[in-house]
């Protein structure tokens, strides 16, 4: 561990030779195409399949209404509401599935698909959240009891005690501030080939999920299927962030396709369809509130959000949590009393918000506390630095209990904080910027000193469905001394093979090289919830430690049988037992391997392998701070990011290399989150930003060049020290970008612009206060 | 049945040839008539270059093209990449070194258009591979490490270059 | 993604090309680069029932000076525009628009006379061409028409090529001596549109009065729009800040921008503004040299 190693995985994806879901290709398979709803709400009148079915290669046409004798119109959601797998009734959103054409091949699928012919009667659209809870606002389900748009209201904290402190504070800052809607959009979209087969009776789903075993006993449950008889094979992902964790009509519609219909069914989605109705991110509008002394000691944080979800609550939430972990939103400092309260609404939009990169709503939160954070500074007149710096929870306050109820495991706030300081120069900087505003040039520099949580989670807190979240490791270690190891967790492209693999290597002294690692297959890798939310280093790479640890514990009793001597004997350095004080006397885990398999002691088990299902004690706390450079055109708005810094402390690291490009990757969609992603919906609910030509990707022009460091604060209750780090970089990222333009502007009486930050925003924000060129 | 018309197709340095509709897209003769399933398919607007291939030596994008215009022609995938032997190409190598990728799935078209990018500029300058690879998209890496990558793959060719050079000096 | 089922045709000559555009009428259309088309027909907002494929027609792609023009060929690509050391030298406001023309890739199939029989005003290359007084050659049955750029963009994807014609070729008039051009686009990311893009080129006299100038907006209107109030107000002036100024302002109040996904309609117009300033002043320096 510690070590670039380079990747294993890298050498079939080089050659082409990955094996994405759309590369399955089984005999006899046929293709699934979703019909979808031009309306964002409509009652559904009649839907005319006769065209469709009579087009030649076509076997199946599939309505909400079909699904409906089966029970399975309707599916349970993550969260514990259930949404439409085909729409019967009435539709919610613009592209809802309401049809499924299934045909010899993909181009008959899809001429099948536009005859089609559904009457839909329009009903009036709700698009703006504001308005969900109004008395006549448009009630997007009948299906509810309570009649009304609300899903949740949920609150932690003390608000009395909490709005006593702002009575009597001497500052109040505060910032109305909104994450917009965006969507995660890896590169390869969501799709299935769902196969059942009438010969063995068992189904087999080729599926881009990044939890396969969740997905499986959600098939159970939904299809009636007897869960030994399914499995789920998630093989290569090309890219999740989250957009990979729902249960999406497409793939119920193809199981039920496959049962009827006795082969393996494809469906894959386009880009649009992946934008249009998979799960998308963020929809919080939210406003925090500081109380303060004059000084800048901050006492007091209020929170209040409004979370559009959509036309169905389809996040992927642990259930005592509504709002994920938004209640992180205390970041990085020390406040007396908080209070955080959220409230989710329905709206006639795609279902979603789980994703992205967010740790369950931790990016939101991240955002919400270093936006407002800076407000304050301004608000004081002081250093944006200098604040944070004054309210950074200490080092020796660790582990610390939040006031919203989070303990925190380890922090070193002031160390990332001081270490991004010096190495982009800030001092310089500010002088730069003074020098700078009195030519008329305009220059910003944005900190985000983020704090988030990850690595759901602990049992007592922490379910989706009623599943805890748990992960687990099974390690078999071969004769000759190679093992293979499977975890509960998937990889998308963050280096498992190769990192799992590093882990037992400092465990066990079985060099990575040796070590095969297997994820995604549900009849052979044991249970887990998956891989989102940074969990996988704090949960599987905590159950490959003390897997290999029992392995060691094993290995020992047979060294000590070799070697003729007691356990209490001997010493481990990785890959070999020693005697103590005699160093020769030795024996490896290659040589204890073959004995496990030929000559183990009397009345020991053979074999040498061990299974965990880690339970961690608590979440993991990664930290950091990053810093941004950046320089407004004053003709055209545009922003150019001159520097960006990241210092990560994410505790031990596994691999340097695979760790930064992490890095990098998540300050990109950072980026694209800060200056050019939206999905938005007009009055009528049409989608705007539908498809890549207006949801907007940055390419390696629009990219910068990211700097990268760290600092290193173990976590005490991992049996590595580890805190995981995937998300980080979108977590802390979008604050730095937002708060560098708005310090570029702030001396112009300029206090927050909501994201995206557009050339045009900036331009208009130039032409009021009369500094355009 | 649609109609369907022959085509001839030199892929990989192997002629292959399949009756197809008009309308099938070159992307879909690539991946699914000729199981070449290293090109991959990321949207419906043009816009991802996932797709992308080498065509009578140039660049395109594959999913932008029906497989009857390249009737004739001549296609590199990924697949053809590395020699028949096995050996990786430069690029295939840098990419590895470098840390160029995480999930794949942009890789391809990556490694393609880096492809063309070096056979007409041997030696070029980060924003050159900046714009290079502008046709490319990708989410997991933030493109820094794959300018790496083709700078690592640049350098190695021109050292191989100048040794086979040197070589053919001493052999003569 | 998919898009509906078309006849195939693959003539090898113009002649042939222009029979069969004839023979199939309003079902038929021409598919050279197909950069535009092929996206439109996989979102099965075009449904031709024929495609006529030209790309195999010999003689069409060519960039060469001769009679007193820069001719470029129907089937001549962006890349090789940009490749083109003639260009690189001599025609660099064309280097200036083929850049910033969707990405690599497209540019390898995308023609420059695609990009103006499309009659798109978003696209690139009909603002430069304003800007440049330049002619296009239409040949159809009754044989060549030589059709000025000011009479081509009749209004939004209406061009005044008749069925029946194919755009076979694009004539610059050759620059005189202290002439320059340049072009400067505003793009959301690489691979957009404009949000707006102005196209100056003009012809300075010995002592730097601007003696022909040239100005094209890009996407801010229906069609590619010749700001002449601006070229007059310059026409006769020496390039100082203050003429650029003034310039800029008459070429954005020509502006007849759309508010949508790009930006509010006042946006374009202050960018048409910033960027008429800059292109003029680059094309002064190129000018100069």
């Amino acid at each position: 561990m510690g070590h670039s190693v380079k990747r294993k995985e890298d050498l079939r994806f080089i050659q082409g030779k990955g094996n994405y879901v759309d590369d399955v290709n089984l005999p006899g398979m046929v293709y699934g195409q979703v019909v979808r709803s031009p309306y964002a709400h409509a009652r559904i009148n009649s839907i005319n399949t006769e065209k469709a079915k009579a087009v030649p290669g076509v076997l199946a046409v599939i309505t909400g209404e079909d699904l409906a004798k089966a029970n399975l119109a309707w599916m349970p959601t993550l969260s514990y509401d259930k949404q439409m797998v085909l729409a019967t009734g009435k539709v919610l959103f613009q592209s809802q599935e309401v049809a499924f054409v299934v045909a010899e091949d993909r181009y008959i699928a899809a001429d099948a698909a536009e005859l089609v012919e559904v009457d839909y009667e329009e009903l009036p659209v709700l698009v703006d959240p504001n308005k969900a809870l109004d008395s006549g606002a448009p009630l997007v389900r009948e299906d509810r009891e309570q009649k009304n748009n609300h899903i949740f209201h949920w609150e932690v904290g003390n608000r009395e005690a909490t709005e006593q402190v702002f009575q009597s504070a001497e500052v109040r800052a505060s910032v109305k501030a909104f994450f917009p809607r965006c969507h995660p959009a890896p590169l390869e979209t969501c799709g299935c080939v769902a196969d059942f087969s009438r010969a063995t009776g068992r189904l087999t789903v080729y599926l881009t999920s990044q939890a396969p075993h969740a997905h499986r006993t959600v098939l159970a449950l939904v299809g009636g299927i007897p869960e030994n008889n399914i499995r789920v094979i998630s093989p290569d992902i090309g890219g999740g962030f989250g957009n990979k964790v729902p249960v999406y009509p497409g793939y119920v519609c193809a199981v039920v396709a496959s049962l009827t219909l006795g082969v393996p069914v494809k469906w894959i989605e386009t880009r649009s369809e992946n934008l249009q109705s998979t799960g998308f991110a963020r929809d919080y509008h939210m406003m925090a509130e500081i109380a303060s002394d004059r000084d800048g000691r901050m006492k007091a944080l209020r929170v209040k959000t409004l979370a559009d979800h959509g036309a169905f609550n389809a996040t992927a939430q642990p259930t005592k949590f509504p709002a994920g972990l938004f209640s992180i939103c205390t970041g990085s400092y020390e406040y007396a009393q908080a209070f955080c309260e959220v409230d989710g609404v329905y709206t006639n939009k795609a279902p979603g918000g789980v994703a992205y990169r967010c740790s369950f709503r931790v990016t939101e939160a991240a955002y919400l506390i270093e936006r407002v954070v800076d407000v304050l500074a301004l608000e004081l007149k002081m250093d944006p630095a200098e604040l944070r710096l004054k309210n950074f929870i200490p080092e020796d306050k660790f582990p610390y209990k939040s006031s919203l109820g989070w303990t925190y495991d380890s922090g070193n706030y002031e160390g990332a904080m001081k270490l991004a300081l010096d190495r982009i120069g800030y001092q310089e900087l500010r002088k730069e910027q003074a020098e700078k505003r009195k030519k008329g040039e305009l220059m910003g520099i944005g900190i985000s000193s983020f704090t988030e949580i990850v690595g759901a989670g602990p049992s007592h807190d922490f379910d989706i469905l009623g599943i805890k979240m748990f992960d687990s490791c099974e390690i078999r270690v071969h004769p000759t001394g190679k093992a293979m190891a499977r975890m509960g967790t998937k990889s998308q492209g963050q280096g498992h093979e190769t990192t799992y693999a590093q882990i037992v290597a400092q465990e066990l002294g079985i060099p990575a090289g040796d070590v095969t690692i297997e994820e995604g297959d549900t009849d052979t890798a044991p249970y887990g919830l998956g891989t989102y939310a940074s969990r996988s280093t704090p949960t599987s790479g905590a159950a490959t430690a003390v897997a290999a640890r029992k392995i060691r514990d094993k290995a020992k009793k047979i060294a000590a049988y070799l070697l003729e001597c007691n356990e209490n004997d001997l010493e481990w350095e990785p890959g070999k037992f020693f005697v103590k004080g005699a160093p020769s006397k030795s024996k490896t885990i290659q040589d204890i391997a073959f004995a496990a398999y030929t000559n183990f002691p009397p009345g020991m088990e053979p074999g040498l392998e061990a299974v965990d299902y880690y339970d961690p004690p608590n979440l993991t706390f990664p930290f950091g701070t990053y810093i941004c450079v950046v320089d407004i055109d004053q003709g055209t708005g545009e922003v150019k990011v001159r520097r960006f810094l990241a210092v990560d402390d994410c505790g031990n690291i596994i691999n340097p290399m695979i760790v930064e490009g992490q890095i990098h990757g998540g300050l990109t969609e950072g980026l694209a989150i800060a200056f050019m992603q939206q999905i938005d919906y007009d009055e009528s609910g049409n989608v705007q930003g539908g498809s890549f030509m207006d949801y907007l990707l940055p390419t390696a022009v629009e990219t910068p060049h990211w700097e990268t460091d760290k600092t290193c604060t173990p976590c005490p209750h991992h049996p590595f020290g580890a805190k995981g780090v995937g998300e980080s970089p979108n977590v802390g990222s979008p604050a730095a970008f937002v708060n560098a333009v708005v310090d570029a502007l702030s001396h112009l009486g300029v206090k927050h612009i909501d994201m995206p930050i557009t050339p045009w925003k900036v331009w208009k924000v130039l032409q009021e206060k009369g500094v355009a060129a | 049945m649609a109609k369907k018309q022959l085509i001839t197709v030199k892929v990989n340095g192997r002629e292959r040839e399949a009756a197809v509709e008009a309308r099938l897209l070159l992307v879909h003769f690539i991946r699914e008539s000729l199981q070449l399933t290293g090109t991959h398919i990321g949207c419906d607007t043009s816009h991802c270059g996932a797709c992308t291939v080498v065509l009578n030596g140039k660049t395109v994008k594959s999913c932008t093209m029906f497989a009857v215009q390249a009737d004739g022609g001549e296609i590199l995938t990924v697949e053809g990449l590395a020699s028949s032997a096995g050996q990786l190409h430069a690029l295939q190598e840098g990419f590895k070194q470098e840390h160029g990728l995480q999930c794949g799935f942009c890789t391809p078209g990556m490694l393609m258009s880096s492809y063309a990018l070096l056979h007409s500029n041997p030696n070029p300058s980060e924003e050159e591979i900046r714009w290079g690879i502008s046709g490319n998209l990708c989410r997991c890496t933030g493109y820094q490490n794959i300018v790496s990558a083709v700078q690592h793959a640049a350098a190695k060719m021109a050292k191989a270059g100048s040794e086979a050079n040197l070589a053919e000096g001493v052999a003569k | 993604m998919i898009p509906p089922t078309f006849e195939y045709l693959r003539p090898k000559t113009i002649p042939e090309a222009i029979t069969l555009l004839q023979q199939h009428g309003e079902d038929a259309k021409i598919l050279s680069g197909g950069q535009s088309l092929i996206p439109m027909m996989k979102l099965r907002l075009a449904r031709p029932g024929y495609l006529i494929d030209i790309n195999r027609i010999s003689g069409l792609s060519y960039i060469k000076e001769e009679g007193g023009f820069l001719k470029i060929g129907g089937l001549t690509r962006e890349a090789e525009l940009e490749a083109s050391p003639l260009i690189r030298e001599k025609y660099p406001i064309l280097i200036d628009t083929a850049q910033v023309i969707a990405d690599p890739q497209v540019r390898n199939l995308a023609t420059v006379a695609g990009n103006l029989a499309h009659g798109d005003p978003a696209n690139d290359h009909p603002a430069t061409m304003r800007a440049l007084g330049a002619q296009v050659v239409a040949t159809g049955a009754g044989g060549e028409r030589i059709i000025p750029i000011e009479e081509f963009f009749l209004s939004l994807f209406s061009t005044a090529l008749e069925p029946g014609e194919i755009l076979t070729e694009i004539r610059i008039p050759l620059p005189p001596p202290r002439s320059g051009g340049a072009y400067f686009k505003l793009e959301r990311k690489v691979g957009d549109f404009a949000t707006a893009a102005v196209a100056a080129q003009m012809t300075l006299d010995g002592k730097g009065v601007v003696n022909k100038v040239g100005i094209g907006l890009t996407n801010v209107g229906p069609t590619p729009i010749r700001a002449q109030k601006a070229e007059d107000f310059l026409r006769g002036k020496k390039l100082d800040e203050a003429n650029m100024r003034q310039a800029a302002q008459l070429a954005a109040d020509e502006a007849q921008p759309s508010s949508d996904l790009r930006g509010p309609a006042e946006y374009k117009k202050g960018l048409i503004k910033e960027l008429t300033k800059r292109a003029l002043a680059r094309a002064a320096e190129r000018a100069a040299k």
